[in-house]
């Protein structure tokens, strides 16, 4: 019977209802614009996250080495992108 | 009439009505060359709807040697008007409209199919793979690259052309200081052939890891497949950011939205950032295939096997990492504080880190190496030395506080010139000569092939080496003309002199082409220049299911180490071969793509409407249509072979 039961994908369900109960929470309770942003974008990952493991299957197949890779690089490429243009056009900026 | 008057030029000159005839007279007798040849079938079955990844490579070809001549039109007008002080040659507005054209033309347009030429036809052969993953994508891939330098192209002649510049940096682009519909051209063009080259991207990845023949491992694969395999995977993580700053750009012009505004929480500078977050991994998305070539070509004819294999991977991996931290080098004097300048000339200097080290295991492989000085090998060591100016003037350039001097001078575009030119086209026509036999079956003309590549070198560095001195005397690209006063008179008169000896150049590839089809012997066997890789295994020119029979690799040179180590590469037997089905949608598709650019640069929003239905329709019809390709049989291979190959197999 547990082998018939999709636990982890029961529990994946729930995980991302929850987490976009929390991120709703946001519209609902006066936060300041920093705490705002960060509620959201740490659920907005963790959120990703859970899709691309539970529902996605990222690592069940023998491409999981090439599936990981590609994330991790596409993860650094994209905060390398984020930051260097906060950093040009906005903290570096005189 | 009202109604078309937006197609009018908003600047003529008698230039362009005369282009407006030519352009007419030309399509009218295609049209009617095609009806009386009787050429409508053959055109479009065998070319049109064809999923072919060798067909569809000679149609890249054929489009990137169209687009080199419309954009060396372009540039040999800039030089005229520049040769002599106070020219009225070209005034103002044709000259921004004509610069703006070569650079979009020539990198968009010319490099990007060219490599993508060599990539189609070569990637699947060297793998020993019989088409690429996606076949019918690569098809729609490749018409919507033609459908968007077409929409490019016919801008001068319907509403004019676009004329910020090919970085077409906003605000300057924006409805206020660009009026006409020309930048609305330059985002669709590139917006829908960017698309073209994303799925190309993704398709190559695929076919590079999931097709290779049985035994070659990653690290056994030939090295132009290795830098095409990181070209792509730059094209897939840089190209999302430039189809995003495009729609930016476009909600900007056609929606009033403020992306790029100076006002209303707009931020002026943020285009030139995207633009260069994809476009400073665009420089090395073209030049990664062409290192790629130059490896295969330096290592055929220095009968060696490439020195350093590891560490030719290992730096292209590099620089396709270090090519997305570099981006603000473009634009040092926006404004940024010195940390900021400083990270980004740090990480731009280490980039010539990987670059060195391919550029001594390119020497090391020729060291003790029997050298043969064929075309190609001849186009490869003219390449060292003047891409080397070339490298060297970029780690100048690549210094910020000595870019406040550089900066947007001629001595930047003599830069980026000497080292697009001997990096990329130069690798481009080295790769024509040597894969000229494979794709046609006879050989290009050596004689003139030499005599053509010492041409276009020497004349690159006339054309070139001037820009430097003029440069740093303060001559700022883009201006229109100078007066006798500032002394550039010289400089720009000897770069016109270098810009005419590159026509004459690119006239004698013409002249060669026509020449061998002549008289050049057509027997040319397999492997005509004592190649190392699988692709030189197959007959030439290539029949279209490519290998008869698996071949299996053991060693990164299969075909070398067949040939003298005695290793089998085709132990199976002949069996049936599944192969796509050929299909006219992707045409289709990117034709009505065509017509949906063409009405959203003109706001024409009914049209807009009804092409977008157009491309949904299209797309659902792929999703339901049932296409299980079909089989070549055993007897139909056999027949093939033995005709194509003679008595020997």
């Amino acid at each position: 019977m547990s082998d018939l039961f999709p636990l982890k994908q029961v529990m994946g369900f729930a995980l991302s209802i929850i987490l976009t109960i929390i991120a709703a929470c946001v519209y609902f309770f006066d936060m300041s614009m920093p705490i705002t942003m960060t509620i959201l974008l740490v659920t907005a990952f963790i959120q990703a996250g859970l899709q691309l493991v539970v529902f996605m299957h990222a690592s069940e197949t023998k491409d999981k080495p090439a599936i990981y890779t590609n994330i991790y690089y596409a993860l650094i490429i994209a905060l390398v992108t984020i930051f260097g243009t906060l950093l040009c056009m906005i903290w570096g900026y005189l | 009439m009202d109604y078309f008057e937006r197609f009018a030029i908003p600047h003529p000159s008698p230039a362009i009505y005369a282009s407006m005839v030519a352009i007419g007279l030309t399509v009218i007798a295609m049209i009617v060359g095609l009806t009386y040849f009787k050429k409508w079938g053959y055109l479009w079955r065998e070319w049109l709807t064809t999923v072919d990844h060798k067909r569809i490579g000679i149609m890249y070809l054929i489009s990137a040697l169209l687009m080199l001549f419309r954009g060396g039109a372009d540039a040999i007008m800039m030089r005229a008007q520049m040769a002599v002080p106070d020219n009225k040659l070209l005034d103002a507005q044709h000259y921004n409209e004509i610069f703006t054209t070569h650079g979009t033309v020539m990198i968009i347009f010319m490099a990007m199919p060219f490599i993508m030429a060599f990539m189609n036809y070569i990637v699947p052969l060297q793998i020993g793979a019989r088409d690429v993953a996606f076949p019918r994508l690569n098809a729609l891939s490749f018409w919507l690259f033609f459908m968007g330098a077409m929409l490019l192209n016919i801008s001068f002649v319907i509403g004019g052309s676009p004329d910020a510049g090919w970085t077409n940096y906003f605000p300057l682009a924006n409805n206020e200081f660009s009026q006409s519909v020309g930048t609305n051209y330059y985002l669709f063009a590139l917006q829908i052939s960017g698309l073209g080259t994303l799925i190309t991207g993704i398709n190559m990845i695929v076919t590079i890891l999931k097709m290779r023949a049985p035994g070659m491992t990653l690290m056994k694969m030939p090295m132009f497949t290795w830098s095409s395999f990181v070209a792509n995977v730059i094209i897939v993580f840089a190209f999302p950011v430039l189809t995003v700053a495009l729609v930016m750009g476009t909600f900007d012009r056609l929606f009033a939205t403020n992306f790029f505004t100076t006002s209303n929480g707009g931020m002026d500078m943020l285009w030139a950032n995207f633009f260069w977050v994809w476009g400073h991994p665009e420089v090395y998305i073209l030049i990664l295939p062409a290192f790629g070539l130059y490896s295969e070509i330096i290592s055929t004819f220095s009968g060696r096997n490439l020195y350093g294999y590891k560490s030719m991977v290992g730096s292209m991996v590099i620089i396709s990492f270090l090519s997305f931290l570099v981006w603000t080098h473009h634009f040092f004097t926006m404004g940024q504080g010195a940390l900021t300048n400083s990270i980004f000339s740090i990480t731009t200097m280490a980039i010539a880190v990987p670059t060195g080290v391919k550029i001594f295991n390119w020497l090391f492989t020729l060291w003790k190496g029997k050298i043969v000085f064929t075309t190609p090998m001849l186009y490869s060591m003219l390449f060292i030395p003047t891409f080397t100016i070339g490298g060297v003037t970029g780690v100048m350039l690549g210094m910020s506080a000595a870019d406040y001097q550089y900066h947007n001078t001629m001595f930047l575009v003599a830069h980026f010139h000497m080292v697009i030119i001997p990096g990329v086209v130069f690798a481009m026509l080295a790769g024509l000569h040597y894969y000229w036999p494979k794709m046609f079956g006879f050989m290009l003309n050596e004689k003139i092939g030499k005599v053509t590549a010492w041409i276009i070198a020497i004349s690159t560095l006339l054309a070139f080496m001037p820009m430097f001195f003029s440069g740093l005397d303060g001559q700022a690209r883009r201006m229109y003309t100078y007066s006798a006063s500032t002394g550039f008179g010289m400089w720009n008169m000897i770069s016109f002199i270098g810009a005419i000896g590159l026509t004459i150049g690119f006239i004698l590839i013409v002249y060669n082409v026509y020449y061998s089809i002549r008289y050049a012997p057509r027997n040319v066997g397999s492997d005509p220049w004592d190649a190392r890789t699988l692709e030189w295994t197959t007959p030439s020119p290539v029949p279209y299911y490519n290998f008869a029979k698996v071949p299996h690799v053991i060693s990164t040179e299969a075909l070398w180490d067949a040939k003298y180590r005695q290793h089998d590469l085709f132990p199976e037997q002949y069996e049936n071969i599944h192969m796509p089905n050929n299909s006219g949608v992707p045409f289709i598709l990117g034709c009505i793509f065509f017509a949906w650019g063409f009405s959203f640069v003109f706001g024409m929003w009914i049209p807009t409407i009804v092409t977008t239905i157009g491309i949904f329709v299209c797309m659902a019809h792929r999703s339901l249509e049932k296409d299980p390709g079909h089989y070549v049989s055993v007897e139909k291979v056999k027949a093939t072979e033995s005709k194509l190959r003679g008595s020997q197999s």
